[in-house]
């Protein structure tokens, strides 16, 4: 298969973005999407390598010589579970799938021949460090803020001392099925945080061992969101459909429960 | 030979107290004390994570320190399965002392009982931990906790979060992380790759690094150092491994001093999804869970092979009495739940006989047909949905349908630097934890056990253990980052870097990572023999000189750059691969996932040779141009009766 590639290609945080074109050929089916951009990337430091040899296969025309190198992009695991990996790809997050993160998309899903556009999230909350990728420590930052059960360790029961319902539990790790990509906050229009947050507040908040400190974790994890920069919820559900783990929105109606009770406790 | 460095420090007396009375000597430091102390802890996986938020919760003074973009992509994430514990929740008669047997065991008796029992017992302490913060373990309608079986158990002992249980685990340390990070006991560095450790007066005091996004060379000091960055498994470049997993930081402090321990000892997984063609990047694990329910098959006869391989028939049109179920067929008592060594061997050797059920001849059946006649598909679908989703997402083929192909690859390495009991290296100051140590899988490591492992150091074991070295430094003060040891390390380490984009060649660092891993694989990979061992040390020697002197590294070294990263990992990579390759020559038996095709018996059984090799092979760095020396830690089984390993009956 053969593409036409436009990526987004930015030297740092200060410089400003522009889209090169590129075009990747003798792709099989079953190559993923990152592997592509390697095989584009290998294409253009090969290019940037050897510029004479390749300016010989050059059509006229053609800029061969890319100035700007291989294209950085995250990823890591490349089994969709890490998180890492991110783009927009054709304006969707992690591209036209459902429930797949960029690494898990093959190019069997794309026609042969056509043109794809690829561009970092997006979100005053993510600046781009370079190219497709994009500092998401805010979402550390949020979690510092109270993502977490206050337990030193030891000083714990036996793990069966506190029976939990089983759809409790499943409904805990439906929420903690969240990867942390961020995906969310590159497609809400407000860029906000409140599915990667409902994520984390609903799963803790269905399971005892959660709830004593639910209120305060909401409080204070919605304080840090605010003050990162990050915009509120307005109920579109864009969130719920490009994320690739389906966590659902109505995470987010127990964080919203979660976070009056906090302030009408106050 | 008995190295005087190497002295694991196991402390006398029963097995069942030696942990015991371990802790009630180990020196302790008090609070006012832990307040003036500071540790280093590279990696924030589930040994780094949970190390570095427990010794934040005594009070230590700890710096965390990861390559990613944050702590909790650690590829601990990907752990999918599960994790043992000796809880015996399922009244199978499990105990603490049968999980310390088949480790044991399963390790084919090249660990050291004392460690493997120490981690026998703490693991009951990790499932209360993981559940006290919130890790959403799977339950049963009750209330209480499921469980289920990995290979090398006859117990049902594995706890697990659907197919996600590593994330699940992670994402709880990176909580108890996040939690000390709130109270100021912890600071986190993301983006941030060690490049070297540094030394003072022969002890660990602290790392330089560089910073991922700006470049940055900087120094970090601290009265400790622990290493928890992992395995060396993407030597092989295609593996399980995350693409950024790499052997390096580990690799600095063997060069530095370290010994390295049993470094030919890798793990090969056999249920993963076959080798598809030459743009391939890595490769995945379909969990070992699956082996519950699937059952590992090839085609009885040649024909059917062929059929197969020309499309003509599928997997499931083949009749019950046309299938050879090989591992049912040659280990009874077990059948599919055999050890990974084991079963990947069995794979190998139906698929060199030319059974492999695909186009590259590469490949068996992993079916869950009858598993479906007996539960019904839905009940399938509850326990594996996810895997079989991702099979066909990769694939494009439906397991419910057709049984899984599968293939063995790389996924794990037993091997690593060598730490005594208390998990020091034999660098004083210079802890190694989680797959970064040697220490407790010999020479295979049981399913579900790695996540154990990681979070007993993590947890449960390095917290305690480094008051012994600790409490001689409350009077040290805090590391001077500018004391001469630092500028000699930082500028050995531009140096590297510089010497790196002045090549200037025509290759770049993936297309001869590529070229690494063939000769690993081939050579060092599932079988080994001599003349192979021997051609691998030639063969990395060649391509180390041409990465040297031919390798193209984009770009410059003032912000982010992969390229960079790749390179300078790639370079350590040979060493270590070459390392791999002499151990393996060395050890002139088979054991555990360490093949040797000269030494099997009849039947194609590994065959062990415990009057010359009962030992770990330790080794010491001798410089650039010398051979690294072997030094031997012997081992003693006085609790675990020495035995050929019989999954047989």
């Amino acid at each position: 298969m053969n593409f036409t590639l436009k990526v987004w290609r930015q030297k740092d945080a200060q410089s400003k973005g522009h889209f090169e074109t590129y075009k990747v050929e003798h792709i099989s089916h079953g190559t993923s999407f990152l592997e592509m951009l390697d095989i584009l990337n290998e294409q253009l430091i090969n290019e940037q390598a050897d510029p004479i040899a390749f300016s010989k296969g050059c059509k006229d025309g053609e800029t061969c010589i890319a100035d700007s190198g291989p294209v950085s992009f995250d990823h890591d695991c490349r089994e969709g579970i890490c998180g890492a990996c991110s783009l927009y790809i054709n304006g969707r997050a992690h591209g036209p799938e459902n429930e797949v993160t960029t690494c898990q998309l093959y190019m069997r899903k794309f026609k042969d021949g056509s043109t794809i556009t690829v561009e970092p999230w997006r979100s005053a909350a993510f600046p781009v460090i370079k190219d497709l990728v994009v500092d998401r420590s805010a979402l550390d930052k949020i979690m510092q803020a109270g993502g977490f059960i206050s337990v030193r360790t030891g000083s714990v029961p036996d793990a069966n001392a506190t029976p939990i319902a089983k759809e409790k539990a499943d409904e805990s790790m439906d929420a903690a099925a969240c990867i942390g990509c961020g995906a969310c906050v590159a497609t809400c229009k407000n860029g906000s945080a409140m599915l990667f947050i409902g994520a984390r507040v609903s799963s803790l908040a269905l399971l005892p061992q959660g709830k004593i400190e639910s209120k305060r974790r909401a409080m204070s994890m919605i304080a840090k969101m605010d003050e990162l920069g990050f915009g509120n919820c307005t109920n579109t559900r864009a969130c719920e459909m490009e994320c690739p783990k389906h966590v659902s929105i109505s995470h987010i109606a127990r964080l919203n429960r979660e976070f009056l009770k906090g302030k009408f406790s106050k | 030979m008995e190295d005087n460095k190497l002295i694991s420090h196991i402390p006398d007396g029963p097995i069942t107290k030696k942990w015991t009375k371990h802790k009630s000597e180990v020196k302790v430091v008090s609070p006012g004390n832990k307040r003036k102390l500071e540790v280093i802890v590279v990696g924030t996986g589930l040994a780094g994570a949970s190390a570095a938020a427990s010794l934040g919760e005594l009070g230590y003074n700890v710096k965390v320190f990861c390559i990613s973009d944050s702590p909790r992509r650690a590829h601990s994430i990907a752990a999918q399965g599960g994790i043992n514990a000796a809880k015996n929740y399922q009244n199978d008669n499990d105990s603490i002392y049968r999980l310390f047997v088949d480790t044991v065991k399963g390790g084919d008796f090249r660990s050291r009982e004392g460690n493997v029992f120490r981690l026998a017992e703490v693991s009951n302490n990790i499932i209360d931990q993981c559940v006290a913060q919130g890790v959403p373990f799977a339950r049963e309608y009750g209330g209480l906790l499921a469980n289920r079986s990995f290979g090398g158990a006859q117990v049902s002992r594995t706890f697990y979060a659907r197919g996600q249980t590593g994330q699940q685990l992670l994402l709880g340390a990176y909580a108890a992380m996040n939690s000390q990070i709130a109270a100021g006991t912890v600071k986190s560095y993301p983006r941030h790759e060690m490049m070297d450790l540094v030394l003072i007066n022969g002890e660990a005091k602290g790392i330089i690094a560089r910073n991922i996004v700006t470049g940055k060379i900087e120094r970090f000091g601290a009265h400790a150092v622990v290493l928890a960055t992992g395995g060396y498994g993407h030597v092989y470049f295609l593996s399980t491994n995350a693409m950024n997993s790499n052997g390096s930081a580990a690799w600095q402090c063997y060069k530095k001093g370290a010994y390295f321990g049993n470094p030919c000892f890798a793990q090969i997984h056999p249920t993963c999804i076959p080798v598809r063609g030459h743009q391939q990047s890595k490769l995945t694990l379909m969990s070992e869970s699956l082996r519950n329910d699937g059952r590992i098959w090839v085609p009885k006869f040649k024909e059917d092979v062929d059929k197969l391989r020309r499309h003509e028939i599928t997997g499931s049109q083949i009749p019950e009495d046309r299938r050879d179920y090989y591992l049912e067929r040659r280990y009874p008592a077990f059948g599919n739940l055999v050890p990974r060594d084991i079963a990947s061997r069995a794979a190998k050797e139906r698929c060199d006989a030319g059974f492999g059920v695909n186009t590259t001849g590469k490949a068996v059946f992993l079916d869950f047909s009858s598993a479906i006649q007996r539960l019904g598909e839905d009940k399938i679908r509850e326990r594996y949905g996810n895997l079989f989703q991702m099979y066909e997402e990769i694939t494009s083929f439906n397991a419910y349908k057709e049984p899984m192909m599968i293939y063995p690859a790389i996924h794990y390495t037993m091997g690593g630097l060598w730490v005594d009991y208390d998990l020091q290296t034999t660098i004083p100051g210079l802890y190694a934890i989680g797959e970064a140590n040697f220490s407790d899988h010999g020479g295979n490591r049981l399913g579900a056990s790695a996540l154990m492992q990681g979070l007993a150091d993590g947890y449960f074991i390095l917290p305690c253990t480094i008051g012994n070295y600790l409490a001689h430094k409350i009077q040290e003060p805090k590391t001077d980052t500018n004391a001469p040891e630092f500028d000699t390390a930082e500028k050995a380490v531009k140096e590297r870097i510089a010497k790196l984009f002045a090549i200037k060649g025509k290759r770049s660092p993936d297309s001869i990572h590529k070229a690494l891993g063939d000769i690993m694989w081939e050579y060092v990979g599932m079988s080994r023999n001599e003349a192979g061992l021997k051609t691998a040390i030639e063969e990395i020697k060649k391509l180390k000189d041409e990465f040297w002197s031919n390798v193209y590294v984009a770009g410059t070294n003032d912000g982010f750059n992969q390229e960079l990263e790749k390179a300078n990992r790639l370079a350590d990579f040979f060493e270590i691969g070459d390392l791999m390759a002499r151990d393996a020559l060395q050890r002139r038996e088979s054991c555990g996932g360490h093949f040797r095709e000269e030494m099997q018996t009849e039947e194609g059984e590994a065959k062990r040779d415990d009057k010359n090799f009962m030992f770990v092979s330790a080794w010491e760095y001798k410089g650039e141009e010398s051979k690294p020396e072997l030094h031997k830690e012997p081992l003693n089984f006085e609790f675990v009766p020495v035995a050929t390993r019989n999954y047989k009956d």
